[in-house]
C-alpha cells in the first residue's frame, strides 16, 4: 500500500492507482474530460489537474502515479482556476446549441459547467465550423461540437482496431475525422458505433430513424410489428433513472404496445433460430469436413470487420443471418401468411443495442423475394426518446408480455445479449442434440466473464470441441491473428464486435466517464440477463415451442432449402482502404 | 468535405520500388512513420493518398494516422509542386500593405488554394512567412522572380507571362 495525502486527509491506496483512483476512494470527485476507463488515458485535455507539493507544474490526476509520502490538492484556489480557464477556452470553440443537442442534460461538458461554476464565457473569438458528416447509414458526427478529448479515436483506434478516424491538421483547425477527409461511409467503419458511447458530448450520435418509425405507426395502411433484442430489456431501465443491471422486459413491452405497434415480439425468438441453424451448421461443418473453426455472424460490426481487414476468413464465418434479420424474414413470410398480412404492408422495426445493425439491414442480401427482412432499426436510445416524446410514464407502468405467438422464447436467447452467450446457448442445443440427454446443469460457466479472450473445450459426441470467445475487435483481431499464423486452432469461435458484447454495444444508453470509474457496466448488466435468464422455464432454444412448430408447419428442418433461402446469407470482401 | 487531388497520380514503377525499398528498410522499426514520410516525399515529390496507402500497408500504420502526420507537420505536402511555384509572402509587412487580397485573387484566378497545385501541373500556390524583402512590400515570389510593390490588378498579366 502506498501513503499520500490528499487535500490534508491521509489516504492509503495500492501500488499503481493513479491520483485520480486514489481521490475517488478518498471520495473526492477530480473532472476529467478526456479520460475514460480502459479506453483512453492521455493527461491531454487538463482538466483533472492537481498541485502536488514540490512539482514545478499542476499534474494531470488521471496519468500520475501515486507515490509514497506525496501531498495532492484537487481543489487548491489555483487548481480551480487552471481548470475553469481551460474549461472556458474549450467553451469558446464549441457549437453551444445545447438545448436542441442530442446529449442534452448527458453531456459531460455541460456537467462539467454546472460543477466549476461557469456561468459565463468570456473568450469570444473565431469557432471553426464543420460540415456534418450523416452519410454512414449508422453514425453521424458532427464536429463542431467536438472537443478533441479523442476518446472516440482511441475506442476506434487501441480498442477496437479498427483505426479509421484520427486527429489531423495542428493548433486551431486539429479535428478529428477520417483520412483525406473522407465520409466515414467510404472508409473500413465497421459501425459498431463505440466512438459513440465513448464521446462526452455531442460530436457523435447514431443516424436516427425515429421519424420513418413514426410515419409507420400512423399510417393505418401498415402492420407495424417491433422486435426488441435480448440486450435492450437490460439498459433501458437506465433512461428513466433506474440502476444499471435493473432488468425492465415487462415494461418496456408496456410502453411498445403503448406506442403504437400493432404487435411486440421478442427477439430471442430469432435467437432461438440462429442457434437452431448455427447449430445445425456447426455439426454439418464438424462431421462432414467443412470449413472450420466456425465463427459467429450475430454481430454485424463484427462481419463488416472481418469483411475488410479478415477475407481470407469469409467461409469460416456461419452463414446465418443474425437473430433479428431472421426474425424478421419469418414475420413477413410465415407469420404474413398465418394471420393473412401483405407482407409488403407490413413494417418491421428492430430495438437494438447496436447502430451497426443499421447498416446490416440495409445490406443487399437482406432480403427475400424483394421483401425487405426488417424496415427500420432503431437504437435502445431511440427508443427511450420515443418513449419520452409520448409522455409515458415509464417507471408507473405495469408489466405486460411479449404478444402472441412467440412470447416462449428461451433464456438461451436472452443471453444472447452478452460475451459468451451465444456460445453458451448453442451448447445447451448442440450438447443434447449430440449426445441426445439432458443436461444437468445448463449455465456453462467457463465461457462467461468479461475476459477479452475466453477458451474452453466441450466434449461432444466423443470428440473434443475447441471453443474460442472474444468480445471486442481489438481482441477478434488477436485471436484470427494467432488461427493465420497457425499458433491457435479451434472448432468453434464466437465474436461480438463490442467490449462485453451487446450490453454495452453502440446503441445502448451512454455511461459517462464517472460511472465507468465506479461501475463496471459490461458485467453488471450480464447480469440482468443471466437472471432473466434463471427465471425462465425453457432455456435451450430447441425446447421453444413456436421454433420446433414453424419447423413443422414451414420451415422443415434447420439447414432446409427454405430455411437457407429465409435464415441465411453470404458475404464479401471489402476494402481495407 | 473529402479532400480530392487537383490532378491525376503519374508514380512509375521505379518509384513504387524505390518506396517499396525504404518502407522494408524501416518496417518493425518504432516511430518508421515520419523518415518513411521524408523518403516518400522525395521519392514523389509529394504524398498523395495512393502513396500513403501504400506506406500504411506496408507499415501496417492506419490510413488515419498516416494523412494525421501529414497533415500536421507543414513540410509533408498533399499536392505536388507546379512547374511555377507561386509563392505570397503574408509576413506583417506585406500583410498590412494587402497581400491578403493579393492571395485571394491569385485563388481566384487559378481556382486553387493555398497548398494545390492547378490541374495542369503549371502553378501551385503557397503563402509564406517574411521572405525579407519588407521594402518591396507586398511581395510576391514565382520561383526565383521577385514581384514587389503589387497591387491586385497587376496578378492577371504577371499570371500571363508563364
Amino acid at each position: 500500500m502506498v501513503n499520500l495525502k490528499i487535500n490534508g486527509m491521509d489516504v492509503s491506496v495500492p501500488e499503481g492507482y493513479t491520483v485520480l483512483q486514489a481521490a475517488r476512494e478518498a471520495g473526492i470527485d477530480i473532472p476529467t474530460l478526456c479520460y475514460l476507463k480502459d479506453v483512453s488515458q492521455t493527461g491531454s485535455c487538463r482538466m483533472c489537474v492537481v498541485e502536488i507539493k514540490g512539482a514545478r507544474a499542476l499534474q494531470a490526476a488521471c496519468v500520475y502515479p501515486v507515490a509514497e509520502g506525496i501531498e495532492v490538492l484537487t481543489h487548491s484556489p489555483r487548481v480551480k482556476k487552471a481548470r475553469k480557464a481551460t474549461l472556458e477556452l474549450i467553451l469558446s470553440n464549441h457549437d453551444r446549441k445545447c438545448l436542441t443537442c442530442t446529449r442534452n442534460q448527458k453531456c459531460e461538458l455541460q456537467t462539467l459547467c454546472d460543477e466549476l461554476g461557469v456561468n459565463d464565457i468570456p473568450y469570444l473569438g473565431v469557432r471553426n465550423e464543420y460540415d456534418i458528416d450523416d452519410l454512414s447509414t449508422s453514425i453521424v458526427r458532427d464536429n463542431n461540437k467536438c472537443v478533441l478529448c479523442r476518446r472516440c479515436v482511441s475506442a476506434c483506434k487501441n480498442v477496437q482496431t479498427v483505426s479509421v478516424i484520427d486527429t489531423m491538421e495542428r493548433g486551431f483547425i486539429t479535428k478529428v475525422g477520417c483520412a483525406f477527409d473522407k465520409s466515414l461511409s467510404s472508409t473500413a467503419c465497421v459501425n459498431c458505433g463505440q466512438c459513440i458511447v465513448a464521446c462526452p458530448v455531442g460530436a457523435l450520435r447514431e443516424k436516427e430513424s425515429t421519424d420513418v418509425v413514426w410515419d409507420a405507426i400512423a399510417d393505418e395502411d401498415k402492420y407495424v410489428i417491433v422486435q426488441t433484442a435480448p440486450a435492450v430489456r437490460a439498459a433501458l431501465g437506465e433512461e428513466f433513472g433506474y440502476e444499471i443491471g435493473t432488468p425492465v422486459t415487462g415494461k418496456m413491452v408496456a410502453a411498445l404496445k403503448r406506442l403504437g405497434f400493432d404487435k411486440a415480439f421478442d427477439t430471442d425468438t430469432g435467437a432461438d433460430f440462429t442457434i437452431m441453424e448455427e447449430g445445425t451448421e456447426l455439426l454439418d461443418r464438424l462431421q462432414n469436413g467443412g470449413k472450420l473453426p466456425l465463427i459467429t455472424s450475430c454481430s454485424p460490426g463484427w462481419i463488416k470487420f472481418c469483411e475488410h481487414n479478415f477475407p481470407d476468413f469469409l467461409d469460416n464465418l456461419s452463414s446465418c443471418k443474425s437473430p433479428h434479420q431472421m426474425f424478421g424474414a419469418i414475420l413477413k413470410s410465415y407469420y404474413a401468411k398465418k394471420e393473412g398480412i401483405d407482407p409488403k404492408k407490413m413494417f418491421v422495426v428492430s430495438v437494438m443495442p447496436c447502430v451497426a445493425k443499421k447498416f446490416e439491414s440495409s445490406r443487399e442480401e437482406m432480403e427475400a423475394d424483394g421483401i425487405r427482412d426488417v424496415d427500420a432499426v432503431i437504437t435502445t436510445r431511440e427508443l427511450a426518446k420515443m418513449i419520452k416524446q409520448s409522455g409515458i410514464k415509464f417507471t408507473e407502468l405495469p408489466d405486460e408480455e411479449f404478444d402472441n405467438p412467440f412470447e416462449e422464447a428461451t433464456g438461451a436467447g436472452v443471453i444472447f445479449g452478452t460475451t459468451g452467450g451465444v456460445t453458451e446457448a448453442a451448447l445447451r442445443t448442440v450438447y443434447e442434440l449430440v449426445e441426445n440427454k439432458t443436461l444437468d446443469k445448463v449455465e456453462f460457466e467457463a465461457v462467461r466473464g468479461t475476459e477479452g479472450i475466453k477458451e474452453a473445450t466441450v466434449t461432444l459426441g466423443g470428440k473434443d470441441v475447441r471453443v474460442a470467445i472474444a468480445h471486442g475487435l481489438g481482441n477478434a483481431r488477436k485471436l484470427l491473428d494467432s488461427i493465420r499464423s497457425g499458433e491457435k486452432n479451434y472448432e468453434f469461435i464466437e465474436v461480438m464486435a463490442c467490449p462485453g458484447g451487446c450490453v454495452t454495444g453502440g446503441g445502448q444508453p451512454i455511461c459517462s466517464a464517472k460511472t465507468h470509474m465506479d461501475i463496471d457496466v459490461k458485467a453488471t448488466r450480464a447480469k440482468a440477463l443471466y437472471s432473466e435468464d434463471e427465471r425462465l422455464t425453457i432455456r435451450k432454444s430447441h425446447e421453444n415451442p413456436d421454433v420446433k412448430k414453424i419447423y413443422d408447419e414451414f420451415l422443415e428442418k434447420p439447414g432446409s432449402h427454405i430455411a437457407h433461402e429465409l435464415l441465411h446469407t453470404h458475404y464479401k470482401a471489402r476494402p481495407k482502404y | 468535405m473529402e479532400k480530392t487531388a487537383t490532378l491525376p497520380f503519374k508514380g512509375t514503377k521505379e518509384q513504387e520500388a524505390k518506396l517499396m525499398e525504404v518502407i522494408a528498410e524501416h518496417k518493425g522499426q518504432k516511430g518508421a512513420t515520419i523518415p518513411v514520410l521524408h523518403k516518400a516525399q522525395e521519392i514523389y515529390g509529394y504524398l498523395p493518398i495512393e502513396v500513403q496507402t501504400m506506406i500504411a500497408e506496408g507499415l501496417d500504420v492506419p490510413l488515419a494516422e498516416i494523412y494525421g502526420v501529414v497533415t500536421f507537420y507543414t513540410q509533408f505536402s498533399l499536392n505536388p509542386k507546379g512547374e511555377y511555384q507561386i509563392g505570397v509572402c503574408l509576413g506583417t509587412a506585406c500583410y498590412v500593405k494587402g497581400s491578403g487580397d493579393i492571395l485571394e485573387e491569385i485563388k481566384e484566378i487559378l481556382k486553387i488554394d493555398v497548398g494545390e497545385c492547378t490541374p495542369d501541373g503549371k502553378f501551385s500556390l503557397e503563402a509564406t512567412r517574411c521572405v525579407g524583402a519588407c521594402g518591396l512590400a507586398p511581395v510576391v515570389t514565382i520561383n526565383d522572380d521577385v514581384y514587389g510593390r503589387l497591387n491586385k490588378g497587376e496578378i492577371g498579366a504577371i499570371l500571363a507571362k508563364y
